[in-house]
């Protein structure tokens, strides 16, 4: 098991090395940083000094060396427009999004599991068509189009729930949230639809397929025997069977949450880090940039990282199939 | 393959001992995926003889008439002739830009779809060949690419590169030719494993002619499944990237950049100018996933991608 939990670790900082060589490459190495660093109007003897103070005189691998032991500091220079390290701005915005992606989450589980549960249920009924068919529509959906329907239909044409803004934000148990108001809530409401719908598809054709592969398995043919009614069968015994690949592939998917709320954040102007991300990019803060592509990419890592390991501590055969 | 039993059907449908044969039965039987498949080839007919089927060239300076600015639909325009799905802000018919826009989404799609395919599949093919290190560096490489989720990974490649639909067409490769090589490895380990595969080691065969000749012509099914999803997916992340202002040009609108050209307008009312757009997009990526899903269905449900 130490020994399954080591390796997984050391794979996922290769993983971590490689994105920082990737992104280190290609904002630093193919643009030219002293053009967007210095002014245009600095004389031939100030750029040369700032040159020499940013270490661009000096080559590539030893550039890198720096850049890796500035950000294992937590220093990812300065943004150029906020004045601020760039890293306490993502980390002043990360909230906001988490609050979002938690939310989407929660709503694509507790609509797609009841859902796939009927499909699998009754597989090629009309019921079922339906709901597959609906969930090939969820994946279709373009996701920012779609935010834009929701404002037009809930926003715009009935006037129920705000279009853009995180709204009033409280506080329940120390953590500052939109839930704690109604504002907050009614603010939160289409962006986190708009997050969810994709995953909510996903959550539905998993659960489905678990159901499917569940069903004529002994055991539920013993609880069939056992007389249980079938109502318990699918309440307790297959969904509890289900709830591991489920929830796994869910929490895996938790990375593609964030990075899709750069799509949902830039269409509701919700002030988290993937609005923050796509400003940067059009400004060229670079420094942000940096920092918004590396601490995501390490919270993937990270949660990748956490539900293999739980995977394998609930279900030995991964890490008997591993260790070969 | 297996002998089938000879029903009165396959009397009048082509010969399922083939992959073409059964895709085609397989959407043909389903009445969902007859409708996608027939939308789909009309989008493409569309989308190929979209100048002459246009009533206007929407980048033709001369043609557009500024005071025909955000008109709603069936408008009649200056020179008498209606807009049918009415002009946007800068008085353009908004059904020929969609026509236009189809066109260059579809390029895109199918370009970056048939690149990351040619990609995908030699690696898979060559990784299960060969096995060992070979075989371990790319499945690395896959599960790294894999793992990262697709529209970060263009992102963080458009973001440094810049706008652009060569860059567009190369960060949608590099986040798709995975999914390829993991299918195509996957189906290619199972056959070689067959006899036919030794027959032609010990026939002295180049390397080169048994994995292209003898091996990839009994990998089409994930080939096709999966390159028909991809190609929806890749149709779908360009307009996403289009939208948020790192994919393609102004110079060349996709349908992704017009539903981001309607998002100001939207508030005020002109509803048009992006949901039209939109609309076609999604019968487009809609009718092509139910296409593959159904082509999953009856080829080979083994591989299934997502």
């Amino acid at each position: 098991m130490t020994v399954f939990i080591i390796r997984r670790i050391l794979q996922s900082l290769g993983v971590l090395l490689a994105t920082s060589v990737i992104v280190f490459l290609g904002v630093y190495a193919i643009g030219n940083p002293i053009d967007i660093l210095i002014p245009s109007d600095a004389t031939q003897a100030e750029r040369q000094a700032a040159i020499v103070a940013l270490g661009l005189d000096r080559s590539l691998p030893e550039q890198y060396w720096m850049f890796l032991s500035n950000a294992l500091q937590g220093d990812f220079g300065r943004s150029f427009v906020f004045n601020q390290p760039a890293i306490g701005l993502i980390f002043a915005r990360l909230p906001a999004t988490l609050e979002l992606a938690f939310l989407a989450l929660a709503i694509a589980l507790v609509l797609g599991i009841p859902l796939g549960l009927i499909a699998g249920l009754k597989p090629r009924s009309i019921t079922d068509e339906t709901i597959m068919t609906g969930s090939i529509l969820g994946f279709s959906l373009p996701n920012f189009w779609q935010g834009m329907m929701l404002i037009m239909i809930f926003s715009v044409g009935l006037g129920w729930l705000p279009a853009s803004g995180r709204g009033d934000t409280g506080q329940i148990l120390g953590i500052t949230t939109s839930l704690a108001t109604w504002d907050g809530v009614t603010h939160l409401i289409l962006p986190a639809v708009n997050l969810a719908l994709f995953q909510l598809a996903l959550v539905i054709r998993l659960t489905r397929t678990g159901v499917r592969e569940t069903m004529p398995l002994d055991f539920i043919k013993f609880a069939r025997a056992k007389g249980l009614s079938e109502r318990r069968i699918v309440l307790v015994h297959v969904l509890k069977n289900i709830m591991i690949p489920v929830v796994t592939v869910v929490g895996m998917e938790f990375g593609s949450v964030i990075a899709f709320a750069v799509v949902t954040e830039t269409i509701f102007a919700w002030p988290g880090i993937g609005k923050l991300l796509i400003d940067s990019i059009m400004v060229l803060d670079r420094p942000v940039v940096v920092s918004y592509l590396l601490v995501v990419v390490a919270m993937f890592i990270l949660i990748n990282l956490l539900v293999d390991i739980v995977y394998s501590l609930l279900d030995p055969r991964i890490r008997l199939r591993d260790a070969q | 393959m297996t002998d089938q039993p000879i029903s009165r059907r396959a009397w009048r449908l082509p010969s399922s001992d083939t992959v073409i044969g059964r895709a085609f039965n397989g959407l043909v039987t389903s009445p969902k995926a007859l409708v996608a498949a027939v939308l789909c080839i009309a989008l493409v007919l569309i989308a190929t003889f979209g100048p002459w089927l246009a009533p206007q060239n929407p980048y033709d300076l001369a043609a557009i008439d500024f005071f025909d600015a955000r008109l709603p639909p069936m408008s009649p325009s200056m020179t008498g002739s209606v807009y049918l799905l009415g002009t946007d802000g800068q008085g353009r018919d908004m059904l020929s830009a969609m026509i236009y826009g189809l066109r260059t989404s579809l390029v895109v799609g199918l370009l970056s779809g048939v690149v990351a395919l040619l990609i995908g599949t030699a690696l898979g093919l060559v990784a299960a060949y060969f096995g060992g290190r070979i075989d371990a560096l790319i499945m690395r490489v896959v599960d790294l690419m894999l793992g990262l989720p697709a529209i970060l990974v263009a992102l963080m490649l458009l973001a440094t590169l810049g706008q652009g639909m060569w860059k567009v067409v190369l960060a949608l490769v590099l986040v798709q030719w995975a999914q390829f090589a993991r299918a195509v490895r996957a189906a290619a380990l199972i056959e070689r494993g067959k006899e036919y595969i030794e027959a032609a080691v010990s026939l002295g065969l180049s390397k080169r002619r048994i994995l292209f000749g003898h091996m990839l012509p009994n990998c089409m099914a994930p080939i096709i499944v999966v390159g028909t999803l991809q190609v929806a997916s890749a149709i779908s992340a360009e307009a996403t990237l289009s939208f948020l202002g790192i994919g393609l040009p102004i110079t060349e609108p996709s349908l992704g950049l017009l539903i981001s050209n309607g998002y100001q307008t939207l508030l005020s009312g002109q509803y048009w100018i992006s949901v039209y757009p939109g609309l076609l997009l999604l019968v487009l990526v809609f009718s092509i996933n139910i296409v593959g899903d159904r082509l999953r269905e009856v080829l080979n449900p083994r591989f299934v991608g997502r």
